[in-house]
Formats: structure tokens, sequence, C-alpha cells
């Protein structure tokens, strides 16, 4: 403890290597212009920083105007997913200097969803998807005087679906719903697969019904593309494949 | 930019908050599903009948040098080629067009330029299989008749 206290509070926060990055943002204000075009920020910052430092840096430094969603900025809330040198992730969780700050670090919205300005896209059409899924506990009989019981091993059969905070990085990076949005997508086909595997629930058949329909599982190429994006590190691909399996044995 | 502010009125433009995001409508069928399966039996099958075909064409016997009318001609005259053959035509336009169908709803945008496309498809499938059903069921090498001149047969039929 004695060595730390004699060192200069200049050499402590030397210890950590500190850099120059540029963060090419892909910015767009409906009431200004015509179309999205890129902008380059160069800041300087620490080995440390994440990319939702550099853009606060940014915001707050250089161009107030810079537009994009955060709320816990800890890769809890799933705010701030943005397309990151091309592929989905949360800016939240993507360190500087994993990202090679030799070159401009590229900066998107989320594809597939309309922007709105700058990094923040409507995310209704998204939404709306989950709500169609019934993500909720659907039960018949008797309301239970406590609460409904459940295995260990009945709940790791749907653990890996259960941490999914809606961040529509696997939804927006599927070839598949960018072309036309019709797709259900695979956030929530996993919303879907968290209730249809529940021991508890007992809406399976509802939901594999509406996934069984043409803008259903059935439209997934299998490009695992979900599965690489996701922040959380869900099995996408291999839930979607499991809700597949579901409706061709119609068991669950 | 004007120096005079004005309230601002209601947006036109701009939907209301929450307005539902246009979905097609359900089907209520499993034709998905069963387009689904099919790919992957069909794939397989396909694998075989596709294999064995060119096995039996360009490998056994003298390979490529040996294919030429009379050896068509007589691998359709036994009924086992007659189906492997008609399985193999059926299956993979089915296979084919069906995946061409999936390419069609993933990437086409506009909903006229979808369904004109699926049109130009399954009319393709429909020609390319009437006639090739055709041409299998119909096909005999030696015919016979008033009208036919015996010096245009092939070599191997009676009548020449």
């Amino acid at each position: 403890m004695a060595r730390e206290t004699d060192a200069t509070p200049e050499s402590t926060a030397g210890a950590i290597p500190s850099f120059d990055v540029t963060v090419r943002i892909r910015r767009y204000d409906p009431e200004q212009d015509e179309a999205p075009h890129w902008e380059d920020y160069k800041v300087s910052v620490h080995g440390t920083d994440r990319l939702l430092d550099a853009l606060h840096m940014i915001k707050w430094e250089q161009d107030g105007s810079l537009t994009f969603r955060r709320s816990c900025a800890h890769g809890v809330c799933g705010s701030d997913a943005m397309r990151i040198n091309g592929r989905n992730r949360l800016a939240c969780k993507a360190l500087l200097k994993d990202l090679d700050p030799s070159k401009p670090i590229t900066v998107e919205p989320i594809k597939g969803l309309p922007v709105e300005k700058d990094l923040v896209v409507d995310m209704e059409p998204f939404f709306q998807s989950y709500r169609e899924v019934m993500p909720f506990l659907i039960t018949s009989g008797h309301e239970p005087t406590k609460e409904r019981l459940q295995s260990a091993h009945d709940r790791e059969r749907f653990d890996d679906t259960t941490k999914c905070i809606l961040c529509a990085a696997c939804t927006s990076s599927c070839p598949v719903f960018w072309t036309d949005g019709q797709y259900f997508g695979p956030a929530a086909i996993v919303n879907a697969h968290r209730f249809i595997f529940d021991s508890r629930d007992e809406g399976a058949d509802l939901r594999l019904e509406v996934l069984n329909d043409r803008e259903g599982v059935w439209r997934c190429r299998t490009t695992f593309n979900c599965s690489e994006a996701c922040p959380r590190g869900i099995q996408v691909t291999k839930a979607i494949a499991e809700v597949k399996q579901a409706l061709l044995t119609r068991k669950v | 930019m004007t120096a005079v502010q004005s309230t601002p009125g209601p947006a036109q433009a701009i939907d209301a908050p929450r307005s539902p995001y246009r979905r097609s409508k359900p089907t209520r069928t499993n034709f998905e599903l069963y387009a689904w399966l099919f790919m992957r039996m069909s794939g397989v099958l396909l694998v075989v009948l596709v294999l064995g075909h060119l096995f039996v064409n360009l490998v056994l016997g003298d390979g490529i040098h040996q294919v030429d009318f009379a050896f068509v001609a007589g691998k359709w005259a036994s009924p086992f080629w007659k189906v492997w053959d008609l399985s193999m035509l059926w299956l993979a336009m089915l296979h084919g067009t069906n995946g061409v169908r999936t390419i069609i709803n993933d990437y086409a945008e506009r909903n006229g330029t979808r369904f004109w496309l699926k049109m130009a498809l399954y009319v393709a499938f429909t020609l390319t299989v009437v006639l090739g059903t055709l041409v299998i069921f119909t096909f005999d090498p030696c015919p016979v008749g008033a009208d036919i001149d015996a010096s245009a047969l092939p070599s191997f039929c009676p009548a020449r």
C-alpha cells in the first residue's frame, strides 16, 4: 500500500494505456438530411473504454446532436444494440481496444428497422412480433394458492432462452428479416421458445400455431447470424431448430 | 427559420404512436411445414438418384462415349429406368422450384414483383414437368406406321 501512495496521480493514470480512435458514425437527421451519411469523430480514449464511452465523449464534448439509445450501460437493458464494424453488438459491451482502433470504427443503426434519427430506430415492428407470440404465462384451471413449482430439470429445458434482453441484435442481423420485415425474427421465436418449453405453461399450441405460419420458423435459413450477434450468448439458431422440431413432432 | 413562432399543428404524415405494424394475413395451414420437410426428404432422395444416374451413365461401361440415342432408348425400354428418371425429374423440379420460391419470397421487395416472379417460375415448372413426363411415357424409338420413313429409323429397329 505504501508504494502505491508514493506514486504520483499522473503515473497511476498513465498505467492505463490511452490512444486516439476515429469513430465513423452513420448520421441521419430527418429534419435536415435527405439521406444518411457518414461522419468521422476523433476521440482520445483509455484502454478500458467501451464504444459507449466514446459515443458519450462525442455527444458531450463534440456534437450534442448525436442521438443514440442507452440506459443501464452495462449490457443488461438491451437499449444500445448497434451495428459496429458491420456486426450487431451492444455498444456498452464492445471494448474499443478489441475493435482494431488503428482503423476507423464504423457505427450504424441496426438494419431492417426504420431509422428515426442517427442510431435510433423504430423498434415497434420488432416488439409487435414479440407481442404476437404471447410472451406471458398461459394456464388453465384454478390459481394455486402458492407459487407454481418446477423441478430444476424442467427449468433447465428453457434456461438458455430466458436470458434474452430484447435488444434486437439478432432480429436485425437476420437476412430474412432485412428483406420485407414480415418474418417474426429470432427474438420473437426465442421468447416463444421460453414459454413453449416451460412445464408450467399451457399455451404451447397457440404459440406453435403462430410460428407455423408463412412468416414463422420455416422462413429461417439457419445462417447463424442471430447466434453470432446475440450479446447474451443465447444459442438462437438451436432454439429455432427446437421449435421446428416441436412443430414436426407436435411434442413439446 | 421564421421569426414568428407558430403553434405546431398535428403532423399528418406521421402515424399515431403504437399504430399496428402491418403483417400479411395468417394462412392457418401447414404448407410451409410440409414444404420445409419436403426439401429435406427430396434432397436425400435426389443425392441417391442423381449420383446413381451419373454413375450408370458416365462410369459404368464405356463411360461418356456410350451415351447416344441408342443408349437412352435402351435405358427407357426398362420400366425401372423410366420410374428412376421420372422421380428424378419430379423431385428435382419440385425441389428446385420450392427453393427458388423461397428465394423470391426472401428477396422480392414489392408484392407485385413477388407475384409475377412466382408466376413465371410456376409456368416454367409446369412446362418442364409436362414436357419431361410426356417424353418419358410416350418415348418410342421405333415408331410403326404407314407414313414412317424406315431409313430414318435408328439401326436397331426391326423395321429397318
